[in-house]
């Protein structure tokens, strides 16, 4: 029996509305599984289930918004453990009434024991105090009886879960929320095996630890998204995009919802971008990157590609950040409780802007594994999905690194603030041709300028300057990206 | 310079009745007796009856006479022997003095310092070994300081004498005889904020006043056991400056405070509460609290001793706090 809890989709989420059940009491759901859409304050997502049983009921209705760590569903191991029907409490006045003294019928009702079950052992049959301890102890909380006020049939409520009664300390609780673990699995070593912070961080890998929630950075620009089918098939290098999404901080007269909604998400982005300012000693550096020779292996291997899909520069210039971030770890990873834990793994942040205004930055997750076609497509799936506010926990949480593109928007370079907890932020400007000097020669090249926002507690300006310079050095050989 | 407390507190006062001549110095043996802590001996010589003024034994009356005085224009600092017999006064110092602003519309402010020594440990029984300050602290009206530093009994009065408002000093028995350096040009000091003496990011130890050495010593001893704890000296019990207790609790996640007052409803509980309230995430364990067990306090030495907070109580709360040996 366990509880769906309605979970932390980041560190500044307190509530959330079920906007939508995608399954139904009775269901079987894995772990994984995606079981209701939630509206935060700044997007609808997904939730999946991080347990495997039968979905025994809802404890919430459509549309309610609840506190994070509420239950919102249960979760049963099999359909054996759905709970009866709830009965409602049998009226005293009809059944006979037992021979009980009043202080004794008190002590079973604050008990939850029903005295006309009780066979007594006083004078007459009737029921003593020990009787009534007695019943108690052997039945912990089954009363088919005056309900208690919370009877154990009644909807189990949070003290009812067992997951809500590990003993731990407030901060492992407030861990395990932001990590996203569950406690009852952390062996205890506090008082009275209590679980304690240390517990927690001993029972997730460093680079398992999720961030806590990351969402905003400033009003940027979406990197392109999918190729339009219509684009006639140009040799024009500039990358084909959508009819770029102006964001707009103003909301549209006559949307309320929406204009609500971009106005509490401009709240989130500036209590986040805020603090971002405050705690990050940021540094920024800036390099020109020559894409003379990126640009002409992309033009050639769109030749050979129907107009669908056709690579854009913006492919390139994620592939390799997300390449120099894996040799670079002090640019990949998170600062949290004082301290820089480095990633394992590369999820490049992408900022999307939306369409009411504001942005989301979600993961790709493991960019630098990904070819740059798998990696086309899943930009195009979640540039999709973040406009259409069906992103998934994970990708929300996930990014290790962000990248900003603003080249769309002919801004030629961007500066971005860092996400906290992430270290550096990746901005690219637009893609021009420039006259450029190689060899002593002047020509035409493409170049773009790439800049760096990054976190002076975890490097400085040597590594970052490193950084940079792979990203340049990775580009220089596009048929290896 | 090597001062004692008791010194520093004489230098406090004479050096207040220097810079402003509407202070003066009334109470049970301050004047020919050089005060019963030896506080004011050689001021009756210096600065004559007038102002360094013996009393009968009336606290009611004195400390009443003190309030009328601070009304009527006068910086009066008032000494009480012993915080026991302050209950004598208790009429007058919080029905008048901590009221009369209130009562008065903001009219008359009661600029009254009131002095008295408190706490156990030197065999004096239970009408003379009380820590009754947290009484005092739970007054709205008064301000409640607790000097435990020779920087504070040095500096605190005159700071005292700045407030329009009633304040109380309470000095810890067990410290007038502490020796230690102290700056020649010390002087007045800030009584609003409370004091990080000691650095550690294991543990927070809070505490003020008699207590203040005790805690030190345990957390030098805790070192070698590898627990680094904050040492927090509160300085001033009301109003409280818990923030400087919760932003230690945020690094530290434990607490440990000690109180030499009682248990049940001293200032260690309103400590504890302040960091329940607003550090609750930030606790990795539950809050230890050392204080008096709650007898009167007795006069049999070994008694008193175990009576009292002490280094080993403070060290075995730390390594509860800190998960150490349970």
């Amino acid at each position: 029996m366990a509880e769906f809890r309605m979970p932390s989709l980041g560190a500044d989420m307190e509530h959330g509305k079920v906007v939508e059940w995608l399954v139904k009491p009775g269901d079987y759901v894995h772990k994984g599984d995606i079981v209701a859409a939630v509206d935060t304050d700044k997007t609808v997502m997904d939730i999946e289930s991080f347990e495997e049983g039968v979905v025994a009921e809802f404890l919430v209705d459509l549309g309610d918004t609840v506190d994070v760590g509420t239950p919102i569903a249960r979760i049963t191991a099999t359909p054996a453990e759905l709970p009866p029907a709830p009965t409602p409490p049998v009226p005293q006045a009809d059944a006979p009434s037992p021979k009980a003294a009043p202080p004794v019928r008190h002590l079973a009702h604050t008990l939850g024991v029903d005295v006309g079950r009780i066979s007594g052992s006083g004078t007459d049959g009737e029921v003593t105090r020990a009787d009534v301890e007695r019943a108690a102890a052997a039945a912990p909380g089954t009363s088919a009886g005056p309900a208690p006020a919370v009877a154990p049939e009644a909807p189990a409520g949070p003290a009812e879960d067992t997951a809500h009664r590990v003993r731990s300390s407030p901060l492992a609780r407030r861990l395990a929320l932001e990590l996203g673990v569950d406690l009852a699995g952390i062996p205890g070593t506090g008082p009275g095996g209590a679980v304690t912070e240390e517990d927690v961080l001993a029972a997730v890998p460093p680079r398992e630890r999720a961030p806590q929630g990351t969402r905003a950075d400033k009003p940027a620009a979406a990197p392109p998204s999918a190729v339009p089918a219509t684009e006639p098939a140009t040799p024009d290098l500039k990358a084909p995009a959508p009819p770029a999404p102006q964001p707009q901080l103003a909301s549209h007269p006559g949307r309320k919802d929406a204009g609500g909604k971009a106005e509490s998400l401009r709240q989130a982005i500036g209590a986040l971008m805020s603090r971002s300012k405050k705690e990050i000693p940021h540094y920024y550096l800036s390099t020109t990157l020559d894409l003379a020779a990126a640009m002409a292996w992309m033009q050639a291997a769109n030749q050979q590609r129907p107009v669908s899909s056709r690579l854009v520069p913006s492919a390139l210039l994620l592939k390799a950040t997300a390449l120099a971030a894996r040799e670079v770890p002090d640019m990949n990873g998170f600062f949290t409780r004082g301290a820089f834990q480095a990633s394992s793994s590369v999820h490049l942040g992408v900022a999307v802007a939306l369409r009411p205004g504001g942005l989301v930055a979600p993961a790709l997750h493991d960019a630098d594994t990904l070819t740059l076609d798998q990696l086309m497509d899943q930009l195009r799936d979640l540039v999709g999905r973040a406009r259409a506010g069906r992103l998934q926990r994970a990708e929300m949480a996930d990014p290790t690194i962000t990248v900003t593109n603003l080249g769309d928007l002919g801004v030629e370079s961007v500066y971005g603030v860092i996400y906290p907890p992430q270290v550096a932020m990746v901005g690219f400007g637009k893609v021009l041709e420039q006259p450029w000097a190689h060899h002593g020669m002047l020509g035409i090249r493409h170049a773009a300028i790439a800049t760096l926002s990054a976190d002076h507690r975890v490097s400085d300006g040597l590594r970052g300057g490193r950084f940079l310079a792979r990203i340049d050095e990775l580009l220089q050989k596009p048929g290896d990206l | 310079m090597k001062t004692t407390y008791r010194e520093a507190m004489r230098a406090a006062l004479r050096d207040a009745m220097q810079r402003d001549d509407r202070v003066f110095l009334m109470g049970e043996d301050v004047g020919r007796y050089g005060g019963s802590f030896a506080v004011s001996l050689g001021l009756l010589e210096e600065f004559g009856p007038e102002r360094i003024r013996d009393t009968p034994l009336s606290e009611s009356g004195f400390v009443g006479a003190g309030i009328g005085s601070a009304l009527g224009g006068m910086r009066p600092v008032v000494e009480i022997m012993t915080v026991n017999f302050s209950l004598l006064a208790l009429d007058q110092i919080i029905n008048n003095a901590a009221t009369l602003l209130h009562m008065s519309g903001g009219q008359f402010n009661v600029p009254i310092v009131i002095r008295m020594t408190t706490g156990a440990g030197r065999q004096l029984g239970a009408q003379h070994s009380h820590s009754l300050e947290g009484w005092y602290a739970h007054i709205p009206g008064l301000r409640i300081l607790a000097p435990a530093t020779l920087a504070d009994a040095r500096g605190m009065l005159w700071t005292a004498l700045q407030d329009p408002d009633p304040v109380l000093i309470f000095e810890h028995g067990s410290l007038y005889n502490v020796a230690g350096e102290l700056d020649d040009d010390a002087g007045a000091v800030d009584i609003d904020k409370a004091a990080v003496l000691r650095h550690g990011d294991g543990l927070t130890l809070v505490t003020y006043g008699g207590t203040l050495p005790m805690v030190l010593e345990a957390a030098n001893r805790l070192a070698g056991e590898d627990i680094d704890a904050d040492v927090i000296d509160l300085r001033t019990l009301r109003p409280l400056d818990a923030h400087t207790v919760v932003d230690s609790v945020a690094r530290t996640h434990r607490a440990v405070v000690v109180d030499e007052g009682w248990r049940s409803g001293s200032i260690s509980a309103e400590i504890a509460a302040r960091i329940c309230e607003q550090a609750f995430f930030d606790l990795d364990a539950p809050v230890e609290r050392v204080c008096s067990l709650e007898v009167p306090v007795p006069y049999a030495k070994h008694l008193e001793q175990a009576a009292l907070p002490s280094v080993e109580r403070v060290m075995a709360a730390a390594r509860r706090a800190v998960g150490a040996n349970g």
